[in-house]
């Protein structure tokens, strides 16, 4: 694998995890529990999108056979899509949508942190921009989950069944192969396993504070890095996909 | 009977009004005048929000990353629109909750308009291009409206509306220039929705009940059917353009009147739908309540939570 081709593959990581929770996100729009809410989860949406968009237009360029964001979105099937498993874990009620953000934004805080000192500018640069929108994710889903985590018994408990659903998701998180050993050789690519002590220190802390803990006894599901899914992927995709592919080269 | 002194109080705002002077939240007003803008500026604000569920309908399924992100703003700018309304909306005494409760009881009105169903992606070009074309054309007036709290808010509200048309037009225009099944799929949305846009400006102010007083109030500046023609007038030749034909075999320009002649709307299906009975009234509402229901405990909890921190604050 040439460098080129692991650049490649790193942004559809990234880009497909963002394209895959914003698509969840909007999911929520003109249903959320308040209008404020609305608001919020839709801009985190286009945030992360936005996200994707930067990221795809890269690996298009760096893959250089004139592939487009558009290519890369809508026609492509599960089994090439790299996102997190987490991002495409269904919204269940508002707390899960909550915790499921909090968990993805808190190591992407972490992650975009690295990356940002990529000696691949245009990485480097990306990094640097999610970083900032990644930051207010976080800020909004932690202050979510202390008001859920400590409001009334129901909430309390509706977040502990969030942390049951989603926790053995997040072991995916850190998984390292070729693709992640040659950009870190390369000075491109951040050490992913790294950073799994720090982000557990302070997702123990922030849980803490909102009276969850972490499972004792969770197994790891992964496989995002192969591209083995769940089960949701299959029907996001298709929702996703179905009207672009039902007018092939047509332009919108 | 109004006492002396109303009657008096009365004068003097009719005099204000007359004079172009804006009514502010804290200024005597008349009550009926009170309960119009509630009713009115109420309409609008569920407008904005109901009017998130159609649009929202096509987000997850946008053709293109760039459309879905175009989309999601303006869904967000609608949001947006919702809370700025219902905010100066409290400020005639009466708060969200009361007329979110009123909404989902059914007994608070919204645009009609968004009773009709989303059928395919041109219909997100149509509602942008016919539906916010509309709202721009009542909310310049009503900027100028004389209450100012209202009058802001439109101003502000028009900005974005501007780009919501612009985005609809250009989805179309777009749908017109592409393939067969595309130009088709544009064709057959504007057949669907011409004419209930044109139904947005209300009956013809003769049957309409409430326009002499609000005309005389300045909360109205122009009657339904001038509102109705301006947009016409404004929007056929944005049609031709694009190549889209308008489903009415009436529409022609008047040369001597200097506006288009257009036939006649079916005020039967408009009473209809406002009573409940077009394709979406029910499932919109659904959605509303069951979006309102879900989030009983999360409002709870914020509430309870937002208790706590205050007592922690007091007991500090
Ligand atoms: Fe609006
Ligand atoms: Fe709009």
């Amino acid at each position: 694998m040439t460098n080129q081709e692991a650049i490649f593959e790193y942004c559809l990581r990234i880009g497909d995890t963002s394209l895959i929770l914003g698509q969840r996100l909007a999911e929520w729009c003109g249903h959320g529990p308040i209008l404020e809410e609305d608001i919020a989860l839709t801009n985190i949406s286009l945030d992360l999108i936005g996200q994707t968009r930067g990221f795809y237009d890269y690996a298009c360029q760096v893959e250089n056979k004139g592939r487009t964001e558009d290519d890369l979105a809508f026609l492509r099937n599960d089994r090439d899509y790299r996102n997190l498993l987490m991002a495409e874990q269904p919204n269940g009620d508002f707390g899960q949508t909550i915790f499921r953000q909090f968990l993805i934004s808190s190591y992407y805080t972490l992650f975009f942190t690295a990356l940002s000192k990529s000696n691949d500018e245009t990485l480097a640069a990306l990094a640097q921009k999610s970083l900032k929108e990644v930051n207010y994710h976080l800020r909004h889903s932690t202050e979510w989950m202390l008001r859920l985590g400590n409001g009334t018994e129901e909430s309390a408990r509706r977040m502990r069944t969030a942390v049951e659903e989603l926790w053995m998701f997040t072991e995916d998180f850190f998984d390292m192969n070729d693709v992640d050993r040659i950009l870190l050789q390369a000075g491109i690519g951040i050490d992913n396993s790294a950073l799994r002590a720090d982000w557990l220190h302070f997702a123990q802390d922030k849980m803490k504070e909102a009276g969850l803990l972490i499972p004792e006894k969770s197994f790891a599901i992964r496989g995002s890095r192969e591209g083995k899914h769940t089960e949701h992927l299959g029907h996001i995709l298709a929702e996703m996909q179905s009207l672009h592919r039902a007018h092939p080269g047509a332009t919108w | 009977m109004l006492s002396t002194t109303e009657q008096e109080l009365e004068k003097k705002f009719q005099e204000r009004i007359d004079k172009g002077e804006s009514i502010e939240a804290k200024d005597w007003m008349p009550e009926r005048y009170r309960k119009q803008l509630i009713r009115m500026m109420g309409q609008h604000a569920h407008s904005e929000v109901v009017g998130m569920l159609p649009e929202g309908n096509w987000i997850t399924r946008a053709p293109s990353l760039r459309r879905k992100c175009v989309l999601l703003a303006k869904v967000q700018d609608e949001a947006g629109h919702g809370l700025y309304i219902y905010s100066g909306t409290e400020t005639l005494g009466i708060s969200r909750e009361q007329m979110l409760d009123e909404l989902l009881a059914g007994k608070a009105k919204y645009s009609s308009i968004f009773n009709y169903p989303t059928l395919s992606w041109a219909d997100i070009g149509a509602i942008g291009w016919l539906v916010d074309g509309a709202a721009i054309v009542n909310q310049t007036v009503l900027a100028k409206g004389s209450y100012g709290p209202y009058a802001r808010a439109m101003v502000r509200i028009c900005k974005e509306e501007n780009f919501h048309h612009k985005q609809g037009y250009e989805i179309l225009a777009t749908l017109m220039k592409g393939t067969p099944e595309q130009r088709a799929m544009a064709q057959d949305s504007i057949n669907r929705w011409w004419w209930p846009a044109l139904m947005m400006f209300g009956p013809s102010d003769k049957d309409s009940p409430n326009s002499a007083e609000l005309l005389r109030w300045k909360v109205k500046r122009y009657s339904n059917d001038e509102l109705r023609q301006r947009f016409i007038d404004r929007t056929v030749p944005q049609a031709e353009n694009i190549g889209l034909t308008l489903p009415d075999p009436d529409l022609k320009w008047n040369e001597e009147r200097q506006h288009y002649e257009f036939g006649t709307i079916n005020w039967n299906e408009f009473y209809e739908v406002i009573n409940g009975n077009g394709i979406c009234n029910k499932d919109r509402l659904k959605a509303r309540r069951k979006a309102h229901e879900e989030g009983a405990w999360v409002r709870e909890a914020a509430n309870a939570y937002a208790r706590k921190k205050s007592g922690e604050t007091i007991a500090a």
